[in-house]
Formats: structure tokens, C-alpha cells, sequence
């Protein structure tokens, strides 16, 4: 089953030999589209390989001298090893937190809500996306960070046994948990339209059957609109994530960074994201330690890619639930 | 393939509801109820941030928004002085932004058409590959890349609007893909087949069948890439640049957005005032430009998803 | 339901019309002093643009990010002169600012460091014959400011602001502190170092005055990145003056315009303790030597830190320019500009606007007759 439906459907118009006239020229401009961003992407992967090669050739002691912030007679990869931890862990807390908070929302706005009222929620949920992630950064470091700061000591005192809320309680909150918490209220739009549009195509059929079998609204949602929203929760959560791991300017504004192998997530300085650490010495940087930054730049890359291939051989494995077709 | 194979009710989740509905009714009831009651909270507790947000937002804005606020610009207005305005960052916004949406909604989505309906072999796997990866760039890196492809052709002081849509552009393109092929993959098959039995041609059928069916999801995707991007900063402050004056056009000179304004102007922090504070000098008068800011950009993109919405409901299909 | 499809359609062009509507109607201000319109604007009420002839075109330029306070100042001077004239400064940071010149991206750009060798060279072949124009052109007093309950300001030697940042000192009260407050009523409050989460030339300046003034306690190198690990830290100006605001106890190192309430440090020098002015900040770039071997008109500094009666933490940004341009216009305007720059005039209004330091007479006569000798060739 590694081919989809609409692929076996496409061989199957060819073979009629419908493929004429505007259907083929269709065809061309949509493979062309194809081509054209393959072509584009690819030149920015090479890009920046191109900016990134003399750092990752240069040796630790060239590096160290151009790179301020190198420590002495180390590898790049255990220069950048904490940088690639804090990212995902930074994106992992945060997709923890949205995800079932966003398919909570999305059942409400699709089977729970007053169909009237769901909409306009709906429009007020996706007005969280529209807030630009320098707003986020303003609110985190003014509203959100002072707020949670007796919330973490509490976590802090009463639950330091956890490895998460283990360490020193911040003063000032400006530290990797309240980061994960804007972090998740950034995606969380993203998620959540995603999965809404898909719960609402579920097909009508499966739903009115459950309901004639009795099921209650929990047991439908159960029954027929889970299993078939399986693949788009997925893939609605990776592009959340993608945001996630990418995101800089809050992170930015509202971390109080270190490099660290740590847990502690209520502690400050101890971690930094690849993209924050990025935008926050780049202005400096010249020469090599530009390369070094964009070096970093292509970790996450492959991070990235990494991360969507396994959500893509999630979907793959859970193919049979995914009733579209 | 057909349609009543894909989905098969197999003997064991038969077996499954069948038992669950023959469970006991007291327990059935609470589960749903307590379900009823998470879903809601979910919900609840979404809000709490948003209005937080919005409050924050509002509140500190709105004092600073005037007719001369959103008029003018900030050519020759410097330190405490209150006059001035957003304009020219208004514009900037619309412009670059519709340019950036311009080029990638009708390549993103006649990819993500490409993959659902015709991809096949290595391209539609290499396309795939691409566009996973470059979910995850670095936004910074999407704006030397832009810079550099201009420069390499018109030398390097080029600094002009389409840089920063192109490298809008690269970060929209793959959010754009991977929503709209999400949307895509939804329409039924049923749909196409019910199509191509009445004698419409494929393209046809994608156009008026596909397309028409997943409008709504696709203006959602569209609507999230814009939102993705609309807030940007640090490409735009590279490959575009700065200035205080108007400039509405996209090919020559540097252009103004709402997030870099914004940005900058909280990064100035507070003025000097030599005589104190008064009518025409106000220390934190750049804060006050930054939440006045923000607040348009909410508005506006507020409207496009508005504009977003009505557009969809014209087009797509009448089902009820 | 065409009916309803029509009234859709009117709402969508309704706020099409209205997005239109506000797109029509916006402009830049008009000068308050003058009369409307371009043809009354080449004024005689601007002072200094009698007998300057009026330039126009676009000039654009880019770099420290720290400057730009006052490069909207200057910015603004020069184009209230020649209304035609239009000068964009990105604030790309001053690696962005020094490489951007060296490739002939900017006309003229903001450092916050004096550019090295290799940049230097970079920036000659860029600049041809002439070589490069290099001068201090916005000098910055960097404050020590703390945020304590019922202390507005407090006398610091220099090793002990060095041993506070190391975190070696970490009580309000302890007796390094007390012994040169006496009057000051010291709680038993823990210091909270917060630092620039970014590389930044306050930081790299703040560094290189702890390096030179306490060299047995600070060893690390100046670098631009703060060395000390498991501090707090904070993004920006705006970010640390933040962050120092809403902790108790906490300590750190700002631009002095950006301040605000907190508390400042009288920082020793000698025998002495000098608080932070903009004047005592200018003194020691205007004691400190020009360095030594610089071509003609590179008039880079090597500050000295202990003169007595200055203020010796000082952030020094230089402002980069060439001395030949390839067309006429662009020459004209950064020779126009720089002029204005370098003035008492324009020097007092970045003072005014942004609290800089200005320039000494010294420095001006030395960079004059460089800006002046800025033509097209």
C-alpha cells in the first residue's frame, strides 16, 4: 500500500488514454509547480551547505579563535549537541501541552459546539496564528513570565521530586517551561485547524452509523472520528512542530539561555534553541562565525527532516485507518 | 478500488462497538459526560492566553491609534517626539506579504495537487523530501538566501520589497504544500469517480470537483501560511532593510513592515527628553508605537481571515 | 440563495474598497516649521542649509543596531536640509554592518568595533584609491545599574563590580559593598547578575573595562559574549533593562539613556567615584590616544580607563564611510550627510535624542578633512 488512491486513479485514467489536449497541459503546469519548488528548495539546501561548509571543514582550534561563544578543543557536533537538545525538548514540551488541547478544541468546534457558535470559535481560535511571534515574545517577557513565576516555585517545592521540576526555581521566570507554554499557544492554532477541517470531513456515513448503534457523542467521536482523523492529527502536529522548532523571536525575547544537558526546566540558563541562538548572535558575527551560525542552521535542518520522516512512516503504518478514501 | 472496500468494517471493530454498546449504561454516561466536560475545559483554557493576548495587546495599543497613526510615517520623526505614524509599515505589509502570497499559493497549491493527484515515483518522493525539510528553516537563513540569489544578479546594495516576498516566499511554500495536500487527500474518492463516469475530464474534475470540494480547507491552509509569515522579522530586516518613508513599490528601495517596526521600535527603548517630559517629548513614546503596532497587524490580518472566510463561502459547494 | 451570494460578494468588495480607501490616504508628515509642498521646502528657516546647495537621492547604510537612536536623529536633521533627500540606516548589527561595507552592500555603516585587518582590506578594495574614512561617531556612556529597594546609587571600586558579575559577591550587604557605602542602608538581599543574552558591544566594552581595571579577578578575554556561565541573561537593551526591572536584587550593565528607575553605579576611579554623565563619557574618549599606525583618515582609539574625573566605561561605535564613491550622487550625499553627522549640530541632536556623548574638537578637526575630501572617481 505505498501508493495512495488518487495515484492508482491517476495510472488508471492513463491507461484509457484520456491524457489529452488541456488535461495534459493540466498535468504539465502541476508537475511543473512540482519541479519549480524542487528546484528552489534544493537551491536553498545548497545555499546553505555552500555558507556552511568552511565551518564544518575549519578546524575546532580556527573555530574557537572566529566563534566567540566556541569553547576551546571541541567538535562542532559537541558545540552544537546542547543546542540540538534544548530545541527538542523546547518543541517537545510544547507539541505535549498543544496537542491534546488542540484536539479537544477541534472536537468542541466540530461535534460539541452549537453549530452556529462554532464557527465564530473557530475564527477566534485561528486568531492566535495571525499573532506575530514578536507580540508573543512582548507578552511572555511583560504578561506571562512574571504570572507563572509562583506557579514554578510551587512546581518547584512540592513536586521537585519529578526530573522536570527538579533544580532552582527561577525568580524571574524566564525560563524554558513559560517558553514551551508560549511555544504550545503558537501551535496550537496550527493543530487545531488542521484537525478541525479533517474532523469535519468526516464521511456521514460512519458517524450515523455509530449513532444508530446507540453510541453516545464520546463513543462517536471514539468510534468514527478518531480513527479516521488519525493521519491528519499526525501530520497536524508536524507542522506544528516544524513551527516550533523554528520559532525565534519568542524564544528570543524570553529565555534566559545556557548550554546545557539539563532538565530542569523551571531552572534559567541552562538551555537554548538552535534558531534563537542563531538570530541572537548573527548581527555580531562576521566572517567564520557567520559560517559557524548557518552550520547550526543546517542541524535543524536535518532535525527537522529527521522528525518528519518518522511522523511520515507514522501515517504510512496507520494508512488503513485513514478512511478518505 | 472502490469505496466500500477502503474502509472495511472488519469482524473485529464490529466486535469492539458491539461490546462497548453492551457495556454498562451508568459507566457510558459518565465517560461521556466527563469527555463533554474536557472538551469544553480544552477549550476554556485555550481562551485564557488569547484574551490574555488580545487584552495585553488592545489595551496598551489602542491609545496610540489615531487617524495620524495610521496615516503618516515616521519620515524625519525621531526621539520622544509623538507625531508620525505607521503607514509606510502598513503598506509595506500588504505589499510584501500579497507578493509573498502571490508567488506561493499557486505554486504551493498545484504542488500540493501534483502530489495528491498525479505524484508519483521519485520527483513526488524528492518533492516531498524538499518540502519536510525546509518546514523547518531557520527564518534568518530564508533571508540571506534571497539576498544572496538578488545580489549574485543586481549587485550587492539591492535591497528592495520582492527580496523579502521571495524570502517569505520559501518559508510560506512548504506550509502552503503540506496543508493544502492534507485538504486534498480528504475530498472522496467517490467524488472523482462519479466525475469521470459522467465523461469530465480530469483537469475538470480536479478543478471543478477537487478544488471546489476542499475550498474551505484550502483557505485555511492558505490563511495559517500567511499568518506563518506576516509576522516575520529578522529575513525581512535583512533582505529588505528599513526606512521611514513611504515606498510603494515592491522593485526599487527598502520598504517598512508592521512586525520590523514594531520590533525596532521596542528595541530603541526609552527617549531622551532634555526638558523633561512633555506634549511633544515622551520617553516611552517607542514602546507605545510598538503596541499600536501590533495591534494594527492583528486587525489586519483579523480582516483577512474575514476576507479569507467570505471568499470561501462564495465558492464552496452548497451542501446543506 | 444568489441573493445571499450577492450580498457576500458585496461585503468582500465592500472591505477590498475599504482597504483601498486607507491605502489612498496616507503620506509622509510634513514639517511642522515649514509651508506644505516640495517647491517652498528647500527652506531658509533650516539654518546651516543656506549655504549648503540641497542634495537629493537615496543613500542607504547599515550596521550597529546600538545607533540607531541616534541615527534617526541624525536621519532626520539631514532631511529636514534637503527635503529631497532620503537616508535609510538598517539596523542589521555590526558584523552585519562591517561585512555589508566590505562587499559594497552600504554606502556607509554603523560598527561598534573598529574593523579588523581583514575587513579593513576588504573595505579599501571596496573603497579604492582614497581608503576608508573611520571615526567615533557616536559615543555612549554604559551604565551599571541595579534595581534595590531604597538605594538610588552606590559607590563601586572596580574590583568589586568585577567580583559582583563573577558572582563571587553575592549579597547586597556584603562588606566590599559596605565599605565604601557607609551611608547606604544595605538589605540582606541576594545580587541577580543579569547579562546580554546576545553578542553585543556593550557587553565586549563592559568586558574590556572589567579586563583592564581588575585584571587579577576578571581573566577571561573580552569577547562580546558574557563568559560567566548560569547568570541570568536577557536579549537587547530593552531585554536586560526588563529583566533588572522586574527582579529584586539584580544588577546589570546597560546603555545609560536606557536606564530608566533603576539605581546607578558611581563607578571608582583613582581615589575618586565618577557617576555616569554624558560629559564625563566624552572626557575619556577625549583624553584616550588615537591608535598608533592607522592610515589618514582611520581615527580609531585605544581608551584608557583610569583617567581621573572621566567616566571610563564608555561604549565606542564608529561610523564607516569611503573616501571615493563610483557616481556623483551617492558622494555628494555621504559627504552632505557625514558633515552633518560630525557637526556640534548634529552631535547635539543625537545627544539630545539618544543621551550620546559628543565628539571632541580634536576628533572633529582630525575627521574633517577626510569627510571633506569624499568625492566621485
Amino acid at each position: 500500500m505505498t501508493d495512495s488512491p488518487p495515484r492508482a486513479r491517476a495510472r488508471a485514467t492513463r491507461r484509457r488514454g484520456s491524457d489529452r489536449g488541456f488535461n495534459r497541459v493540466f498535468r504539465w503546469i502541476a508537475v511543473g509547480s512540482g519541479v519549480l519548488i524542487l528546484a528552489v528548495l534544493a537551491a536553498v539546501a545548497l545555499f546553505l551547505l555552500w555558507q556552511a561548509w568552511p565551518a564544518l571543514t575549519a578546524g575546532s582550534d580556527e573555530l574557537a579563535t572566529a566563534v566567540p561563544r566556541y569553547p576551546e578543543d571541541t567538535s562542532f557536533v559537541a558545540y552544537v549537541g546542547p543546542l540540538v537538545f534544548g530545541t527538542l525538548l523546547a518543541a517537545i514540551l510544547a507539541l505535549a501541552i498543544a496537542t491534546p488541547l488542540a484536539i479537544g478544541i477541534a472536537l468542541f468546534i466540530s461535534h460539541y459546539a452549537p453549530r452556529r457558535l462554532s464557527q465564530v470559535l473557530g475564527y477566534l481560535v485561528d486568531l492566535l496564528a495571525a499573532v506575530p511571534s514578536v507580540i508573543y515574545g512582548l507578552w511572555g517577557f511583560f504578561v506571562l513570565a512574571p504570572f507563572v513565576v509562583p506557579i514554578w516555585s510551587w512546581l518547584n517545592e512540592y513536586l521537585g521530586w519529578f526530573p522536570l521540576f527538579a533544580g532552582e526555581a527561577s525568580p524571574t521566570g524566564r525560563v524554558l517551561a513559560t517558553v514551551a507554554i508560549v511555544l504550545a499557544v503558537m501551535i496550537l492554532p496550527i493543530i487545531t485547524a488542521v484537525s478541525r477541517e479533517v474532523f469535519l470531513q468526516t464521511p456521514k456515513l460512519h458517524e450515523e452509523a455509530a449513532l444508530a448503534l446507540g453510541a453516545t457523542r464520546w463513543e462517536l467521536v471514539r468510534t468514527a472520528v478518531l480513527p479516521f482523523g488519525r493521519s491528519g492529527i499526525i501530520s497536524a502536529a508536524m507542522l506544528g512542530l516544524g513551527r516550533a522548532l523554528g520559532e525565534t523571536m519568542a524564544v528570543l525575547m524570553i529565555l534566559s539561555p545556557g548550554f546545557l544537558y539539563s532538565f530542569h526546566i523551571l531552572d534559567s540558563a541552562q538551555h537554548q534553541t538552535i534558531a534563537a541562538y542563531i538570530a541572537l548572535d548573527f548581527p555580531e558575527a562576521s566572517g567564520l562565525a557567520v559560517n559557524t551560525l548557518i552550520a547550526t542552521g543546517l542541524v535543524l535542518f536535518v532535525i527537522t527532516l529527521a522528525v518528519n520522516m518518522g511522523a511520515r512512516a507514522i501515517v504510512a503504518r496507520r494508512k488503513e485507518f485513514s478512511g478518505a478514501n | 478500488m472502490s469505496a466500500t472496500t477502503a474502509h472495511p468494517p472488519t469482524a473485529e471493530s464490529t466486535e469492539r462497538v458491539r461490546s462497548m454498546l453492551t457495556a454498562a449504561h451508568p459507566g457510558r454516561k459518565r465517560v461521556d459526560r466527563t469527555m463533554t466536560v474536557l472538551v469544553w475545559g480544552a477549550f476554556a483554557l485555550a481562551m485564557v492566553p488569547l484574551i490574555s493576548l488580545l487584552w495585553t495587546v488592545t489595551s496598551n495599543g489602542i491609545g496610540r491609534i489615531s487617524m495620524d497613526f495610521l496615516t503618516l510615517s515616521m519620515r524625519n520623526i525621531f526621539g520622544g517626539d509623538p507625531t508620525g505614524g505607521i503607514y509606510h509599515a502598513i503598506m509595506g505589509t500588504l505589499i510584501i506579504t500579497g507578493l509573498a502570497t502571490l508567488i506561493s499559493v499557486p505554486i504551493g497549491v498545484l504542488t500540493a495537487i501534483y502530489l495528491v493527484e498525479y505524484g508519483r515515483g521519485a520527483l513526488a518522493r524528492s518533492v516531498t523530501f524538499f518540502v519536510d525539510v525546509m518546514t523547518g528553516i531557520p527564518s534568518i537563513v530564508a533571508g540571506l538566501f534571497a539576498v544572496a540569489l538578488f545580489t549574485l544578479i543586481l549587485g550587492p546594495a539591492a535591497r528592495f520589497g520582492l527580496i523579502g516576498a521571495v524570502a517569505l516566499s520559501v518559508l510560506m511554500i512548504p506550509v502552503v504544500v503540506r496543508s493544502c495536500e492534507e485538504m486534498l487527500k480528504l475530498v472522496p474518492n467517490e467524488l472523482r469517480e462519479a466525475a469521470y463516469a459522467l465523461g469530465v475530464p480530469k483537469w475538470l474534475t480536479i478543478v471543478k470537483v477537487v478544488l471546489r470540494t476542499s475550498v474551505a480547507g484550502l483557505t485555511t491552509g492558505v490563511l495559517l501560511a500567511i499568518a506563518r509569515v506576516i509576522g516575520e522579522t529578522a529575513p525581512l530586516l535583512v533582505a529588505v532593510g528599513v526606512t521611514d518613508s513611504i515606498n510603494t513599490n515592491p522593485f526599487e528601495g527598502r520598504m517598512m513592515t508592521l512586525p520590523v517596526f514594531a520590533y525596532r521600535q521596542y528595541s530603541q527603548g526609552l527617549a531622551t527628553c532634555p526638558g523633561g517630559e512633555s506634549a511633544t517629548c515622551i520617553p516611552d513614546i517607542a514602546l507605545q508605537n510598538a503596541w499600536g503596532a501590533a495591534l494594527v497587524l492583528i486587525v489586519l490580518v483579523l480582516l483577512l481571515n474575514i476576507i479569507g472566510r467570505l471568499v470561501n463561502r462564495w465558492f464552496s459547494p452548497k451542501l446543506r | 440563495m444568489n441573493l445571499s451570494r450577492f450580498t457576500r460578494a458585496g461585503s468582500a468588495v465592500a472591505v477590498g474598497v475599504l482597504a483601498l480607501s486607507l491605502a489612498a490616504c496616507g503620506s509622509d508628515p510634513e514639517p511642522a516649521d515649514t509651508a506644505a509642498g516640495d517647491d517652498t521646502a528647500d527652506s531658509t528657516e533650516t539654518g546651516s542649509a543656506e549655504d549648503m546647495e540641497s542634495l537629493s537621492g537615496q543613500l542607504s547604510g547599515g550596521g550597529a543596531s546600538s545607533q540607531e537612536a541616534a541615527m534617526n536623529a541624525w536621519r532626520a536633521g539631514f532631511q529636514q536640509m534637503n527635503p529631497d533627500a532620503t537616508v535609510n540606516y538598517d539596523p542589521v548589527g555590526s558584523g552585519g554592518g562591517r561585512t555589508g561595507f566590505g562587499d559594497g552592500s552600504y554606502a556607509f555603516a554603523g560598527s561598534d568595533a573598529a574593523l579588523d585587518e581583514e575587513e579593513l582590506a576588504a573595505a579599501e578594495a571596496q573603497c579604492g584609491p582614497g581608503g576608508v574614512i573611520e571615526f567615533p561617531g557616536y559615543v555612549s556612556p554604559v551604565a551599571v545599574a541595579f534595581n534595590l529597594e531604597g538605594v538610588d546609587s552606590l559607590n563601586l571600586q572596580p574590583e568589586t563590580i568585577a567580583s559582583i558579575f563573577l558572582g563571587e559577591i553575592t549579597q547586597w550587604n556584603d562588606e566590599a559593598i559596605a565599605a565604601d557605602n557607609p551611608d547606604a542602608e544595605l538589605p540582606d538581599t541576594a545580587i541577580t547578575v543579569v547579562h546580554r543574552s546576545d553578542e553585543s558591544g556593550t557587553t565586549e566594552n563592559f568586558e574590556e573595562y572589567l579586563y583592564s581595571v581588575a585584571p587579577d579577578i576578571w581573566t577571561e578575554e573580552p569577547s562580546g559574549v558574557w563568559p560567566v556561565e548560569g547568570q541570568e541573561s536577557a536579549q537587547g537593551t530593552s531585554g536586560v533593562v526588563g529583566a533588572a526591572q522586574a527582579g529584586e536584587g539584580t544588577i546589570t550593565y546597560a546603555d545609560a539613556s536606557q536606564i530608566a528607575d533603576l539605581g546607578t553605579v558611581a563607578v571608582g576611579v583613582g581615589d575618586e567615584f565618577v557617576p555616569y554623565s554624558a560629559e564625563a563619557a566624552a572626557e575619556v574618549v577625549a583624553q584616550s590616544p588615537r591608535t598608533e599606525g592607522t592610515s589618514e583618515y582611520v581615527y580609531t582609539i585605544d581608551l584608557e580607563r583610569d583617567i581621573a574625573g572621566t567616566y571610563p566605561i564608555v561604549l565606542v561605535s564608529y561610523s564607516l564611510a569611503c573616501t571615493t564613491y563610483a557616481d556623483e550622487e551617492t558622494a555628494g550625499l555621504v559627504k552632505g550627510f557625514l558633515t552633518y553627522l560630525a557637526s556640534e549640530e548634529g552631535q547635539q541632536a543625537a545627544a539630545d535624542a539618544a543621551g550620546s556623548a559628543p565628539l571632541s574638537d580634536t576628533i572633529r578637526q582630525a575627521v574633517m578633512p577626510g569627510i571633506e575630501s569624499i568625492s566621485a572617481g
